[in-house]
């Protein structure tokens, strides 16, 4: 996963960890990312996004290992001006219009848009004469993406943009999104919504408990997450032979296999083609469940190989 | 780049904080026409009583008016704006520059209305000593800015306000603002003689018919100056968590 010759061009982590305290929140995450691309960093809560996204942009100072930004260091790309962005928490500064606002902001930017065009895209116009503690929390997200936008950085980093805005209001703003990235600009965001990651970006990075437990075009990502898991018992000495993790693993259409003890558990991406194949096999198999898999049962399927993970302590 | 927009944003929404200016301006203020109007004849170390208090009001309201902005330093942080901000290429240099703008802005508010109050109560002095006594104010502010900043990343919103007004009343009491002097010899006095407080202290005396100050107010300064620059950009350098 760390391909390392985008390293200059774009957005490079390399075994990247932050831990607090017993908590790693980010543990020795490799991703390169080129310029221009629209990746969603994808996960529950707690799974290191928002860690992750504040160690590139210099804010959060990692444990070990290196970001790079257009092959700068964070704190360089940022007195560049090449860093623009939606952080996951923070009100508006106060006894300010909205114009105001992003005007103040725009004057620190090198080369910002002009901000009545920002305040366009981001839907704040009509309330741009407002004072910024006057707005509605769907507003106030709307101000800070208009924030983001009138920068007119390389990168775009947002943390959960669209939190507290209606339907109506995450169209508006992944339309803005997709023109931005049409001219060319990097954006990375993170979400915990499968169908938002799959709409909007050209890459899922999936990340669970610090790690990156899948990476790859949003597609692939999205049969691998919104697949079917499998729950059945299998005795331990099966007749028809031993019926381990990796016999079951084996079968066709599952994408992770688990057991404890004689409960069995298949994350598949064709639970039909895996069901039929798994009573041919284990005529033994009783009390069968098929259960669409929840995004966070998917994430908790992925990363069932590092059960032992809770018992790790930071030393 | 010369930062104006930045800088006139950041002067306007602190002076739109008009019941923080307000508080701020009308404290000293308040005091000087209260004790200044009852006392308005007594002669006190051998001064008008409304001269010396005009410039003990001076004193506190201006070293209030400096250090009181780690309040809204502290609520921005609370806030999570100072994050927003951290991502943008806004230097450290200017973020500081308007920070200590502002307070000059609210200082210099604080000694024009003193200075009004002064001559309404027949304080007469010479073009002179008004520049003196304002030169030296400016210069003797500097470490309670810088202090301001560095407080406002050190600790919480709701902590700020109680640490505003503790620092300004023991610098005050030390630096000799009520009117007496904690020590006259010893190295008590040589402590307070290294206070900044002091120093703006006998700022004030130079309306009074004292002198500018010696090298050694100059070097005080200078030294507090030079230690609590340094110490509030770590500060601020480090102040990128979430709060």
């Amino acid at each position: 996963m760390a391909t390392t010759n985008a390293a200059g061009a774009g957005i490079v982590l390399s075994r990247l960890s932050k831990s607090y305290g017993n908590v790693r929140a980010v543990r020795s995450v490799d991703l390169a990312i080129a310029p221009g691309e629209t990746v969603a960093i994808l996960g529950p809560n707690g799974a290191g996004k928002t860690t992750t996204i504040e160690m590139v942009l210099g804010l959060t100072r990692p444990d070990s290992g290196t970001v790079t930004l257009f092959g700068k260091s964070p704190a360089q790309a940022v007195a560049a001006g090449a860093v623009g962005g939606m952080l996951q928490t923070g009100a508006l500064l106060e006894y300010l219009s909205v114009r105001e606002l992003v005007t103040m902001v725009a004057s620190v930017y090198p080369r910002p848009l002009p901000v009545e065009h920002a305040m366009r895209l981001a839907g704040v116009t009509e309330f741009a004469e407002r004072r910024t503690n006057k707005l509605s929390g769907g507003q106030t997200q709307r101000v800070r993406f208009a924030i983001a936008l009138v920068s007119n950085p390389d990168l775009f980093m947002l943390d959960e943009p669209t939190a507290a805005v209606d339907v109506e209001g995450r169209r508006e703003f992944w339309a803005s999104i997709r023109a931005v990235a049409a001219e060319g600009k990097t954006v990375i965001f993170a979400t915990h919504y499968l169908e938002e990651a799959d709409a909007y970006a050209d890459r899922i990075v999936l990340m669970a408990r610090g790690r990156i437990v899948a990476d790859g075009p949003a597609t692939e990502i999205k049969a691998k997450v919104s697949g079917r898991i499998i729950r059945a018992t299998i005795p331990l000495a099966d007749p028809a032979g031993p019926a381990d993790t990796a016999a079951l693993a084996a079968l066709p259409g599952v994408t992770n296999a688990e057991r404890h003890g004689e409960a069995v558990i298949l994350t598949c991406a064709d639970s039909d083609l895996t069901l039929r194949a798994l009573l041919s096999r284990f005529p033994a198999a009783r009390d069968i469940e098929v259960a669409g898999a929840g995004i966070e049962e998917a994430f908790m399927a992925l990363t069932a190989d590092d059960n032992d993970d809770e018992l790790e302590k930071v030393r | 780049m010369t930062y104006r927009v930045y800088l006139r944003y950041e002067v306007l929404r602190n002076f739109r904080n008009w019941r923080f200016l307000f508080l701020t301006l009308a404290f000293p203020l308040v005091l000087y026409l209260l004790i200044g109007s009852v006392n308005r004849h007594v002669q006190f170390e051998h001064v008008a009583f409304p001269v010396y208090f005009m410039t003990a009001m001076a004193t506190l309201g201006t070293m209030a008016a400096v250090i009181s902005g780690c309040a809204i330093i502290a609520t921005e942080r609370a806030t999570g704006w100072t994050r927003q901000m951290r991502i943008t290429p806004l230097p450290a240099w200017t973020y500081f520059r308007a920070k200590v703008a502002v307070g000059y802005l609210r200082a210099l508010l604080t000694l024009v209305l003193l200075a009004l109050a002064g001559t309404a109560f027949g304080v007469r002095l010479p073009a002179q000593g008004w520049l003196t006594v304002l030169g030296l104010f400016l210069v003797g502010l500097i470490p309670f800015a810088v202090l301001g900043i560095l407080l406002g990343h050190l600790i919480g919103a709701d902590a700020a306000a109680l640490a505003t007004g503790g620092i300004v009343t023991l610098f005050a009491l030390l630096g000799g603002v009520y009117g007496f002097q904690v020590a006259t010899s010893g190295p008590v006095l040589a402590i307070i003689k290294a206070l900044p407080s002091y120093w703006l202290v006998q700022a004030g005396k130079t309306a009074l018919g004292g002198h500018d100050w010696p090298a050694e107010g100059w070097i005080v300064i200078a030294a507090w100056t030079v230690v609590l620059v340094p110490l509030a950009v770590r500060v601020y350098r480090r102040d990128t968590s979430r709060v």
